[in-house]
């Protein structure tokens, strides 16, 4: 009965593509039961004698402990674990809270477990799955369906896809009681669960619609053993340039739940995504930054992060950037490559020279500069006697940096 | 001739007062687009660049014949721009703007589908026909007049690109970017359609990334439906999957978009697919070179 939903998985046809801003299950549960959706009954402990007191108003036989962390598979690493009294639960939230919860979804390295969503346990008869996303190829809202759930819908989406129903929402009247009543019967529900599920969908959509989800997900549905419809396990995920309009939802994010070099760049609006290797790279541009990895990789070295500085980037946010670099200890070599558009290079020479006064840098950096002012730019590192490889081309500038990092 | 911008093209700034707005209206301008008008709500009578402003498209359009526009506002205001020129019947709106809801721009493509008008991007850096008109935030000078038609959903790669072209003596007849969102207004199939039919172009550079499946439904066309050589190159083949590579379409969820899945698709229509992003320019000049035979 203990079901982690593997949450955030979707069809092959139809994915999650987007930056989102996640959420715990327990607050997506909060939610969905203002929209009147039924969810177990229980609440978020931070400590193990939190988790005795819910335990004890809950009053059942079964608790059910889940971890709050923003990845799923948690079942079968120990997220999640069943308690028969108040005394037991307050043990096992003593040995949950704290410990490093590896899933396949966290990485070798795990997450932390901080706080415990403790709730009800319930007989299960059936399990199904309900999602929403935006399908990209048709530029639509798509609501999917299938009596498949608990499992990995993506699994179902390639080995069994006639499962999944789906129906496209037209955007200007939002998805419509016929569709769901469909789906509904497209699952093989009475008439009894059919009401029950209109409303359980209908309450999705207004969610996903107006909090700006990039995915809302009921993973799985349950039928209990009452014949009604509960969502066991939840997910949403927002829409990061819709956060704007909805101060409620920015207010839930957790940040022990993000990489913090992540959360630094976030604040310099910088793009920055940390990654395994040794080079640190700051690149103007998404496309170009990664070909930029790529090139590294290919000449035999491995990039320690993903940089965009973005198409303004002055002096400033040049700084900010390298600051984030250098504080990334496994960094053993600096690639710069800068195509200089709108950006000017000369500025951006300006702010890496700023940068390497302020921060200490004990590692050789390679710097490629290429387009607007780029020989002004070249005359600047020069002049400013720090000690900088200039590379001429794109693929020099990345053997270069792999050189280094390997000497 | 070429696609989407040339002489004839009227372009409207959305935004002109605007930092951004008011600093490539200068530079279009100084690549010899004609500017003909710019628009912010409530600063209408004014002049950036001499360019008038006005309060409305429908004013610009009325007053100034625009048949173009670009789009500089702010990401919550940007669907109502793209809105507004649809309505008023301007022909080609790029949006540069990053960063719109995607749940608006749901409701802007149901909006544009029973009007005239062709979207590019958002997230764009915008169309250039080289030689004769700019519509976007690229570096005009890299640019040369020629044969190449370059599609891409990158901004600087493509840059990097058609450096790469211009430096082999591989002029470009137009540049543009779909956008790196994940909800487009043209695709990559819409231009490859556009470059068949365009007399000046005689082969086509196509930029991808990870994420979607555009780079996929893409190779099935070219196979089928288009007749000049295409050289691709996809960014991201070290991107770890789960991670937004700084695009909002950039992504690998659930194993799926990858560019080891893209290559093989491309490879398997026939595409020249680069080896590496500095290998662009070598690539198109050898596909080129074979078919002239």
């Amino acid at each position: 009965m203990t079901n982690d939903s593997q949450a955030g998985k979707l069809s092959v046809v139809i994915r999650r593509e987007k930056v989102e801003m996640k959420i715990h299950e327990y607050q997506a549960k909060a939610i969905l039961a203002s929209y009147r959706v039924p969810v177990p009954r229980g609440e978020v402990a931070f400590d193990p004698e939190q988790a005795y007191q819910i335990a004890q108003k809950l009053g059942v036989d079964t608790i059910v402990l889940k971890a709050q962390v923003h990845a799923g598979g948690r079942g079968k690493g120990g997220g999640i674990r069943l308690a028969h009294s108040p005394e037991e639960a307050r043990q096992i939230a003593n040995e949950m809270i704290g410990m490093t919860l590896v899933t396949h979804q966290t990485g070798p390295q795990g997450k932390k477990v901080r706080r415990l969503l403790v709730e009800e346990g319930m007989q299960i008869e059936k399990e199904l799955y309900l999602g929403i996303v935006v399908d990209r190829s048709i530029s639509r809202t798509v609501f999917m369906a299938s009596e498949a759930g608990g499992v990995d819908i993506e699994q179902v989406a390639a080995e069994t896809p006639e499962k999944i129903l789906r129906e496209p929402v037209e955007p200007s009247v939002g998805f419509q009681g016929f569709q769901a009543r469909k789906l509904a019967y497209g699952l093989g529900w009475g008439k009894e669960l059919v009401s029950q599920g209109v409303k359980v969908m209908m309450g999705l959509y207004r969610v996903f619609q107006q909090k700006d989800c990039s995915l809302a997900e009921i993973n799985p549905l349950v039928i209990n053993h009452k014949k009604e419809l509960v969502a066991l396990d939840a997910k949403l995920n927002f829409d990061d340039n819709a956060l704007f309009r909805h101060p409620d939802i920015v207010e839930l994010r957790d940040l022990d739940e993000e990489e913090p070099l992540e959360v630094q760049a976030s604040k310099s609006d910088l793009s920055y995504i940390k990654l395994d290797g040794n080079i640190g790279c700051m690149v103007n541009g998404a496309g170009l930054a990664m070909a930029t990895m790529d090139l590294i990789k290919q000449a035999g070295g491995e990039p320690a992060n993903f940089l965009d500085v973005g198409g303004a980037a002055s002096a400033e946010r040049v700084a900010d950037a390298f600051r984030i670099l250098m504080s990334d200890e496994r960094v053993k070599a600096v690639l710069i490559n800068i195509f200089g558009g709108i950006v000017r290079c000369d500025r951006v020479a300006q702010g890496v020279i700023e940068a390497l006064k302020e921060v200490k840098v004990e590692v050789p950096v390679v710097v490629r500069l290429e387009g607007t002012n780029a020989e002004e730019a070249a005359a600047l590192l020069r002049q400013s006697k720090l000690n900088f490889m200039v590379a001429k081309g794109f693929k020099e500038a990345a053997d270069m940096a792999v050189s280094r990092a390997k000497a | 001739m070429c696609i989407l911008v040339d002489t004839n093209t009227r372009l409207v700034v959305q935004g002109i007062t605007g930092k951004e707005g008011s600093f490539h209206t200068q530079k279009c301008i100084e690549y010899g687009t004609k500017v003909v008008a710019g628009v912010t709500p409530g600063k209408g009578g004014m002049k950036v660049e001499d360019v008038p402003v006005f309060n409305t498209i429908e004013e610009a359009v009325r007053k100034e014949g625009a048949n173009t526009s670009i789009i500089f506002v702010p990401p919550a205001f940007s669907a109502d721009a793209i809105m507004e020129s649809a309505a008023a019947g301007i022909g080609l709106v790029v949006c540069v703007t990053e960063g719109i809801p995607t749940l608006d721009m749901v409701k802007v493509m149901e909006y544009l589908f029973h009007k005239k008008t062709r979207l590019i991007g958002p997230n764009t850096p915008g169309v250039i026909s080289p030689g004769k008109c700019k519509v976007g935030i690229m570096p005009g000078f890299v640019h040369r007049e020629g044969g190449i038609g370059v599609v891409s959903r990158s901004g600087t790669l493509t840059y990097e690109a058609v450096a790469q072209l211009t430096e082999r003596g591989l002029g470009q007849s137009t540049c543009l970017g779909i956008g790196g969102d994940p909800v487009l207004g043209t695709s990559f199939i819409d231009c490859l359609m556009l470059f068949e039919k365009d007399p000046q172009t005689e082969g086509v550079v196509l930029i991808g990334e990870i994420g979607g499946t555009a780079e996929e439904e893409t190779s099935v066309f070219i196979k089928e439906h288009f007749s000049k050589p295409v050289v691709a190159f996809i960014a991201g083949q070290t991107a770890p999957p789960g991670k937004r590579m700084g695009h909002a379409g950039a992504i690998i969820a659930g194993g799926k978009g990858t560019a080891a899945e893209k290559i093989a698709a491309l490879t398997s229509a026939g595409i020249a697919v680069a080896p590496s992003p500095a290998h662009i320019g070598e690539t198109m000049q050898k596909a080129l070179q074979s078919k002239r035979g």
